[in-house]
């Protein structure tokens, strides 16, 4: 186990690299000079070339990759043009809201997810069973942008039940966060549980036909007993790939949808710093996103291997 | 599948006369079985029938509206559904039915276009990649470099270099979609030149690019059309998610990414403004997966659905 980790640590450094050579090539690519960026349409040609020579844009391009990179490493991406304040504190703080609500929507996907699968595959062709799949199919094409829009015109528009955005931090005032967070939670949760009740649903269906469970049910074992104890315990095996790999997804829908609800999160940011061409917030936001979601998927696959050993073997 | 059907073998098997008793149901492969299955399935007839409406809609959108979608009437900005206005006016005074129904050509246009071009791309890096052992290693690594941002932002990061525009819209999805048929084929492709019939082609001296294309693409293509049509349908919904966040096509055109940004804007009056382009947004993704999953029960029954 413990090798297997660190061979997957070992296997994080090119991947990394790849990523932040990535980043460094699209900086690259985009047309105007920095420079003249931050010093706005009236400096001269004087001052934007002592400003080249200060950020290092004049020094060979190898040079600047290995300056950057070293700068990458140690979470320094330099000062944010707009904010005039290192990139690395203002991601920081608007870390929170963004982390809180990728894990709201996680909890709501498995939450409604889980179930949804698990009682479908019981009642397999059954018409509950049809309306399920129906709703989770059309939940996963759903943008959960939209979703947001419709739910923020029916509960803050229409019934006045909800604020219809913002943000409060929960050790402020707990009931006023969870207040603010449910709809932007539901919107980008519900999306992703209707792929994972589908994805619960077939390896139930699976697990429901092997021998053990008709021996479970053979010995008299009540149905809940089977179907959660037996059943899916072994069904959530591939859920758990899936619950893991869709936290990037639910990180980038996060983005989106703190558009949405005005939520004051990373996500917002980068979308703000997108229109106000402030090119060290977007590289340092998406690097450290990217290197969040690579670790989450390291996590998910060395709890896949604790939990299902036959992996292990199998790995190359 | 198709290519079997050119060996001897398979020529034998399918000229034999037909089977009586325990053989009778088993019909002979047919190189278009698949179409019968498919339209054997109502939720995929029924899909397709959607999708074919969409299409007609966007390229004869002309004939189905007199309104100009980018004319600007101030003056009757904001109006609800009317006669003459189906499904109201917007901020601007431009007509909601005749720019959703000139959205759906961007929506298209950018879901087909990057389609394309990520399939061509990333079956030809997943070809190579699986195929030649010299190139797996740089080339898998590039795309799990690229699958390690969530897709969005990704998009989002090549949209804030290259600035907003259509084509680029086209080219950052493009990016953004390529690593996953990449890996599919390339998944195939180690799969199927390990194949006895694949040896023996390079064993009688068929030429690589021959046994590429006719031995192992011919097999990768039903995985990779039916991945195709869910791209489709990813790269029109982050089309939407970019133009909606400001960062894709610009705001002048009619888009349902910029009339759903608008709507927003709008919400606490004018309700038809986001409701009624995002229900066309989701009909057409809901069509596009759900015609994807009938193209899979009938290309690939192995990965039949229940």
């Amino acid at each position: 186990m413990l090798t297997y980790i660190l061979r997957r640590l070992i296997l994080l450094v090119p991947v990394i690299a790849i990523v932040g050579t990535i980043v460094f090539v699209l900086i690259h690519l985009t047309p105007g000079d920095p420079a003249a960026v931050m010093l706005g349409q009236d400096a001269t040609a004087e001052q934007i070339e002592r400003l080249r020579d200060g950020l290092g844009l004049n020094d060979p391009l190898y040079l600047q990759y290995l300056n950057w990179f070293a700068g990458a490493v140690r979470l320094d991406f330099g000062d944010s043009i707009f904010l005039g304040q290192p990139v690395t504190e203002a991601l920081l703080a608007r870390a929170q809201p963004t982390l809180l609500l990728t894990l709201y929507a996680l909890t709501i996907q498995v939450l409604i997810g889980v179930p949804a699968g698990v009682i479908a595959s019981v009642k397999h062709n059954s018409l509950l069973d049809r309306i399920l799949m129906v709703l989770s199919i059309s939940g996963a094409a759903i943008p959960s942008f939209f979703l947001g829009i419709m739910l923020i015109l029916f509960f803050a528009v229409r019934l006045n039940w909800l604020p219809s955005g913002g943000f409060v931090s929960v050790f402020d005032n707990p009931i006023e966060h969870f207040k603010r967070m449910i709809l932007p939670a539901f919107a980008l949760g519900f999306t992703s549980a209707g792929l994972l009740a589908r994805l619960v649903r077939s390896s139930m269906l699976d697990v429901l036909q092997e021998d053990y469970i008709r021996t479970a049910r053979a010995k008299g074992l009540p149905q809940r007993v089977m179907v959660i104890r037996h059943a899916l315990r072994n069904a959530l095996i591939p859920a758990i790939t899936v619950i893991g790999y869709s936290l990037g997804g639910l990180l980038g829908g996060a983005v989106v949808t703190e558009t949405v609800f005005t939520i004051p999160g990373m996500g917002r940011l980068v979308v703000q710093s997108v229109a106000r061409r402030d090119f060290p917030v977007i590289q340092g936001a998406i690097l450290l996103i990217a290197a969040f979601y690579v670790l989450v998927n390291l996590l998910v696959d060395v709890l896949y291997v604790y939990i299902d050993p036959r992996v292990r073997y199998g790995n190359d | 599948m198709a290519t079997t059907n050119t060996t001897p073998l398979a020529k034998a098997l399918s000229t034999r006369p037909r089977q009586r008793g325990l053989l009778r149901n088993i019909t002979p492969a047919s190189r278009f079985y698949w179409v019968r299955v498919l339209l054997a399935n109502p939720m995929a007839v029924a899909s397709g029938l959607t999708l074919l409406v969409i299409i007609t809609a966007a390229a004869a959108a002309p004939l189905l509206t007199s309104h100009d979608p980018t004319f600007l009437n101030p003056g009757i900005r904001l109006q609800g559904l009317s006669g003459e206005h189906w499904l109201g006016t917007d901020g601007n005074g431009s007509d909601v039915f005749a720019r959703i129904i000139y959205g759906a050509r961007v929506s298209l246009l950018v879901g087909l276009s990057v389609m394309l071009f990520a399939a061509a791309a990333g079956a030809l890096l997943g070809l190579i990649s699986g195929y030649y052992q010299r190139f797996d290693t740089p080339i898998m690594r590039v795309m799990d470099g690229l699958m390690s941002f969530p897709s969005i932002l990704l998009a989002i990061a090549i949209m804030a270099s290259l600035g907003p525009s259509t084509t680029n819209v086209i080219i950052a999805l493009t990016v953004v979609y390529i690593p996953s048929i990449a890996r599919l084929v390339r998944g195939m492709t180690l799969v199927t030149k390990q194949q006895a019939y694949v040896e023996s082609a390079r064993a009688i001296g068929v030429r690589d690019h021959v046994i590429l294309r006719r031995y192992i693409f011919a097999n990768t293509l039903s995985p990779l059309i039916v991945q195709c049509t869910f791209v489709v349908a990813f790269a029109i919904i982050s089309e939407a998610s970019l133009s909606f966040l400001g960062a894709g096509v610009p705001p002048g055109t009619p888009t349902w990414g910029n009339m759903l940004r608008e709507g927003q804007r709008f919400m606490q009056i004018s309700w038809w403004l986001a409701v009624f382009p995002g229900s066309a947004l989701f009909m057409l993704v809901l069509a596009l997966n759900l015609f994807g999953d009938g193209l899979r029960d009938a290309l690939d029954p192995r990965m039949r659905t229940r």
